[in-house]
Order: structure tokens, then sequence, then C-alpha cells
């Protein structure tokens, strides 16, 4: 990478710097130090501004580097991701966005702590809601590095550090003075940016094969030097059956895990009523749907224009697969409009990491200190002041947490990351919320479990395989514990999850309270007493 | 797929009064005010929620909501899980092409796409249509008991 790349890349990327941090001051001004303010962004979101900033927080550099450098490296397996990303929503929109808009305050514990003994529950979902936004910002700090390194033509060393760490300093930064109200704009302002990005390159992809798409795909089959079969799955999966069995894994873990996403179910508290929440999810399935459309014709092209060999000795990954692309579709290396498009994508990338990160942090600051610290000092008699400073703080503790991570797990691989953050959102938040929406009988031992009883296996099953240990990629290469063959935990661990909680509930002595569940069920589909 | 089922024409009043689908056309409007409204034993805030969920109008309201989401969800589980299922352990047929480079693969992973945005499309109308309103009238006639509750508590 040039000289010349660089320079307008940091160029680029200084201005959506500037600002962000001009939206957290001018956010920041008129702020009261509300909980509703920090946690929630004082409610009054437009539908359409929610869908924009669901869309923003949900589309990672993961989504737009990782999936379509996949689809360019092995044709239609890529394209198995961008459908379990999108298929996810239903669930969010059928199940859970209204209803948990409709009963909760800020955060997932408090839709379930509503019917049980408060205590306990509010420690394990808090606890887990924390663990599962810890590996999605560990995820999107190692992508952060990569892109430097990438960017600046050299692999590891300072560059890199120094990214992961000055991503962290921004993130804390936004969360900590701008609460949820600067973050949401924050996410607004790259979703457009984003998207604008995406329909630039696809579009000029199509112009290139004329519009004719099947042309398109010859190439890129023709390109790949594997001919038809880089059109059908099977060139990443479709090896022994236990990798075909850990994507199906994979699969189920990305269908289910998004409902159990934190920072997204923390969005639905943003707008003032379900209505309105069901109106953002349907804005922002429309857009990650098109905009997941549109990575496979960026993949596809960037296999036909770039070719799948020169992708793969760029990085063996397939994350420069859409910057090359661009700077072919510019116009060619050393070329004025090549320098742009390249220098507008990797700025937009950049961008997209930052605002990703900065909706975590939220999230889980807000866990910490809505959720675990307010029931661990209940005694105490903390207001919710008190819980707004101890939330910015908190902040500041994930924040250096997942630069710490960040830089400790800098050889992972970020879309594999992503998917163990869905697993294990998937086993230990869903079950919970499904039950303590639709289940009359669940009790509080039963809550307790579903979340302990999806959480620890998804962990414990992650330590035991191949990832950590017994294998050359693994981050323990020297030593050999294990004993779960699939990378993916999610086709065990989460019906553990789900069995954990029915069997908590049937051995417990306590009766479910029929009134508390006929509160949340009233609650939850009218909106009476909605916060 | 419940999307095929949404033909309705008008909107609002037409589609509150008869059941979705013709499967719970029992010609009751959701609108019915609860009838534990000023009833005598209602003294306690949870008691409240207790007689609400009772009603006819949010058993009703209930209904139309589950009616749609369980075979919706079940329907669209099922289609997902078959397809990573067929795109993992049978290539083969994934790979039969249909009309120039467009392969069944293709056509199957653009159709997940398709019924996605339909089945939004679908929720949405529903929910505007069937669950709205009564949901707004059975949300203030329950803030309406409640308060009247916590009135004759104190």
């Amino acid at each position: 990478m040039t000289g010349d790349h660089q320079a307008l890349a940091l160029l680029l990327f200084s201005g959506f710097v500037a600002v962000t941090l001009g939206i957290t001051t001018w956010v920041s001004r008129r702020r009261h130090g509300s909980a509703e303010e920090f946690y929630a962004g004082g409610r009054l979101f437009t539908p359409m501004e929610n869908g924009f900033a669901i869309a923003g927080d949900y589309m990672s550099a993961a989504s737009f580097l990782g999936i379509s450098g996949l689809i360019a490296l092995y044709g239609y397996d890529g394209l198995l991701y961008g459908v379990g990303f999108l298929v996810a929503w239903l669930v969010v929109l059928f199940l859970v966005a209204e209803l948990v808009r409709n009963c909760g305050r800020f955060t997932l514990a408090d839709v379930v702590a509503a019917r049980m003994s408060e205590r306990p529950v509010r420690i394990a979902t808090g606890t887990s809601s924390v663990v599962v936004s810890v590996f999605y910002l560990v995820a999107q700090m190692v992508g952060a590095g990569s892109l430097v390194a990438l960017l600046l033509g050299r692999t590891g060393g300072a560059a890199r550090v120094w990214a992961v760490i000055g991503v962290g300093a921004l993130m804390v930064i936004y969360v900590s003075l701008g609460g949820m109200r600067a973050t949401t704009w924050i996410q607004i302002v790259k979703a457009v940016l984003l998207l604008s990005g995406t329909v630039v390159l696809t579009v000029l992809v199509l112009l290139r094969f004329h519009g004719d798409v099947d042309r398109l795909l010859l190439t890129a089959a023709e390109r790949s030097g594997q001919g038809r079969a880089f059109l059908a799955p099977g060139l990443k999966y479709g090896g022994d059956w236990t990798a075909r069995l850990d994507f199906i894994s994979l699969g189920l873990a990305l269908v289910l895990g998004t409902a159990g996403l934190p920072h997204i179910l923390s969005r639905f508290y943003t707008v003032p009523t379900a209505r309105a929440a069901r109106r953002s999810v349907v804005w922002s399935i429309g857009l990650i749907g098109s905009f997941y459309l549109m990575t496979i014709v960026l993949g596809f092209g960037a296999a036909a224009l770039v070719g799948p060999q020169t992708v793969r000795a760029s990085n063996a990954a397939g994350n420069t697969a859409v910057p090359l692309l661009a700077l072919d579709l510019g116009g060619g290396a050393g070329s004025t409009g090549g320098t742009v498009l390249f220098a507008v994508v990797a700025a937009v990338a950049f961008a997209t990491i930052l605002a990703v990160v900065a909706g975590i942090t939220l999230a889980s600051s807000a866990s910490v200190a809505h959720d675990l610290y307010a029931s661990l000092r209940r005694s105490r008699g903390t207001g919710p002041r008190g819980e707004v400073a101890v939330a910015r703080w908190a902040a500041v503790g994930v924040g250096v947490v997942a630069i710490a991570l960040g830089l400790l797990a800098r050889d992972l691989n970020v879309a594999f990351l992503v998917g163990l953050a869905f697993a294990v959102a998937a086993s230990a938040n869903l079950p919970v919320l499904l039950y303590s929406l639709f289940w009359r009988g669940l009790t509080t031992r039963g809550a307790v479990w579903a979340v302990y009883g999806g959480l620890l296996p998804a962990i414990g099953l992650v330590v035991l395989s191949p990832v950590v240990s017994g294998s050359p990629d693994s981050l323990f290469p020297g030593v050999d514990f294990q004993y779960f063959p699939l990378e993916n935990p999610g086709v065990v661990s989460i019906p553990l999850g789900f069995l954990a909680g029915w069997l908590g509930t049937v051995t417990s002595d306590e009766v479910a309270d029929e009134a508390k569940y006929a509160e949340t069920e009233v609650r939850s589909l009218t909106g009476a007493g909605a916060a | 797929m419940p999307a095929r089922d949404m033909a309705y024409e008008d909107p609002w009043y037409d589609a509150l009064a008869t059941g979705w689908g013709g499967l719970d056309g029992t010609g009751v409007p959701a609108t019915t005010v609860p009838p534990a409204r000023g009833g005598p034993g209602v003294t306690r805030t949870r008691d409240v929620y207790v007689e609400v969920q009772r009603s006819q109008a949010f058993q009703e309201m209930r209904g139309r909501y589950r009616r749609f989401v369980v075979p919706g969800t079940a329907a669209f589980l099922v289609w997902y899980v078959g397809y990573v299922v067929a795109a993992t352990t049978a290539p083969g047929l994934m790979a039969r092409p249909v009309a120039g480079a467009v392969n069944v693969g293709m056509v199957a992973g653009l159709g997940q796409f398709l019924t996605t945005f339909l089945l939004t499309w679908a929720y949405a109308r529903h929910a505007r249509l069937r669950r709205d309103r009564a949901a707004l009238d059975l949300r203030w006639d329950t803030q309406e008991l409640a308060r009247g509750a916590q009135g004759g508590a104190s």
C-alpha cells in the first residue's frame, strides 16, 4: 500500500473521529445525568433513526470485510453466513422486540427479573450479558488491529497495538461522556456511510459487467480455478462430517444468537413504544438485508475482478478482498480513482469498527452497573444517579479489559470470534428470555439454571475445542486438552441451556407466581405500565 | 406460509372485527372492555393483571399474536435449518444448474432473503391491522384499573 492511500485514509478517518467527537460533546452538554438518558437516550428516537442505528450496530467489519472476503475465496459458502445473519432478525421481530420493549427498562435482566426473585436472576443474566459483550468486543478489536496492519502495510508491531489502544480509548470517551444518545447518533452516521460506500461499490461492479449478473458469476467461477464448484456449497465447509456438523452448529448459533445480544436488545429501549420498536426492526431488516445482498455482489465481484489468488496473497483470511476490489474499480493501483476508493473503503471499515465497539461497550456497562452493581450493593441504597456514575466507570473498565484481550487474542480469526459470541448469546441469554416471556411455570431456579446451563457448557466446550489446543492453528498449539471436536459449541450448548432451564424449574419447590406471570404477559403484549 | 393468507384490502375496523385468516373468526371485537372494569373484587394492582389476563379481549389478542408467530417461527426455522443442512450435506443437489450460472443453491439462498422480507412485511401488517388497536385499548383499560386499585388500596 502506498503512502497516498494511507494519508488519504487517515485523513478521512480523522474526519469521522472529529464528527463523532463533535456529536459526543454536543450531546453531553445537554445531559441531565439520569439513567433514562444514559442507558436509553431519553427513549425519543424515531423508528427510522433507531432502524439505522440497529443496522449500524449489527453490520460489523466482520460482515463488510469478512463475508465478502469469504465469498471471494470460497464462493458460495461465504453466502451462508449472510443468510444466517439476516434470518436471525425474524426471531427478533416475531418473539423479542416488542415484548422486550414493553416489559423492560434498560437491560435483558429487567425482563427476566420482573417475575423472579430479583437478585440471583439479575446477577446471572448480568454476568452472561457481560461475557457475550466481551467476546464480541474482542472480535472487533482484533479486526481493528488487522485493518491497521493492512493499511500501514506491516503485520504486527507497534501500529497494531496503537490501533487497538486508540479504538479502545475512543469508545470509552463516546460511551462514558455521551451515553446512549451519542452512541445512537454515531451508529446512524456510520450506517449511512457504510451503506453508501457499499452501494457505490456494488453499482461499479455491476456497471463493469453491464448489469449482467450471469456473466459476473461465470467470470468469478472461471477466475477461481474451481469452475462451477465455486458457485455451489462445499469448498469451505464440505470436508469431513465434523466440518459439516461444525457449520450446522455455527448456523444455529447465528440464527438464534442475535435475539440474545445485549447491545441489540438495549436498542429497543431508545424508542417510545413497542410499535416503534417493531417499526425500527422492520427498517433494520430492510437495511441489513440489502446490505448482505450487496456484499454477495462485492464478494463475487472481487473473485471476478481481483481473483482469489491475489486476495489470498494479500490476506489469507480474505479480509482485504473489498479494499482490493475498490482499488481495481477505481482504475487500478497508482490511479487517482483507485487511491480515493481504497481510502474511502478503509475509512468506512474503521468507522464501522469504532461504532460497533461503542454500542457493545454501552450495553455491557449497563449490565455491570444496572444489574451486577445494583444487585450486589442494593442494601447500601444507591440511587439511579450513583448507578449512572458507576456505568460511566464501568465503560472505562470494559474498555481496558477489551484492549487487553484484543491485544492477547490478535491472531484469532475475527469471523470465528463473532460466531462464538453468537453461540454464547444463543445458549445463555435466549433460553431464559423466551422462557420468562412465554412459560407460565418458570421459577427462579429455572431461570438461573437456564443462564448458567447455557453459559458454562458454551465456554467449557470452547476451552476443550480445537480452537484452544491440540492443533497447529490453535491458541496454545503446544498442549493438547482437546476433547470436543467442533469449533462452535452451539449445537450442544443451545439445547443444554433450554434443558437446564426446564430441569431447574421442575426440580424446584417454588411454585411459579401466577399473578407475576399474568403481569408479564399482559404488560408484554399491551404495553401497560411500560417505561 | 402465513404470508399467503394476508389478502385483506381494507384495514383497521373490518380487520379487527373478523379473525385473522378465518381461524379465529368468532366475530367478537377485540376492543371489548375487560369485564372486570369496576368490578368489586379488584383491590390490589397484582390482581388487576390477572383480571385483564382472563378477560376475553386479552385472550383474543393473545390468540391472534400466537396464531401468527408460532406457525411463522416454525416455518422459517424449518426452512432455514433445512437450507443449512442441505447446503452442508447435499452439495450435489445445491449445485444442480437452473438457468445460466444460477443453480439450486443460489435460488435457495436468495429465497431465504425473499422469505425473510415477505415474513417481515406480513408480520408488520398483521400486527398493525389485528393487534395494535386492541393492545392500545387494553393498555388504557389496564392502566385505569391499576390506578383504581392503587387508589382503593390506600
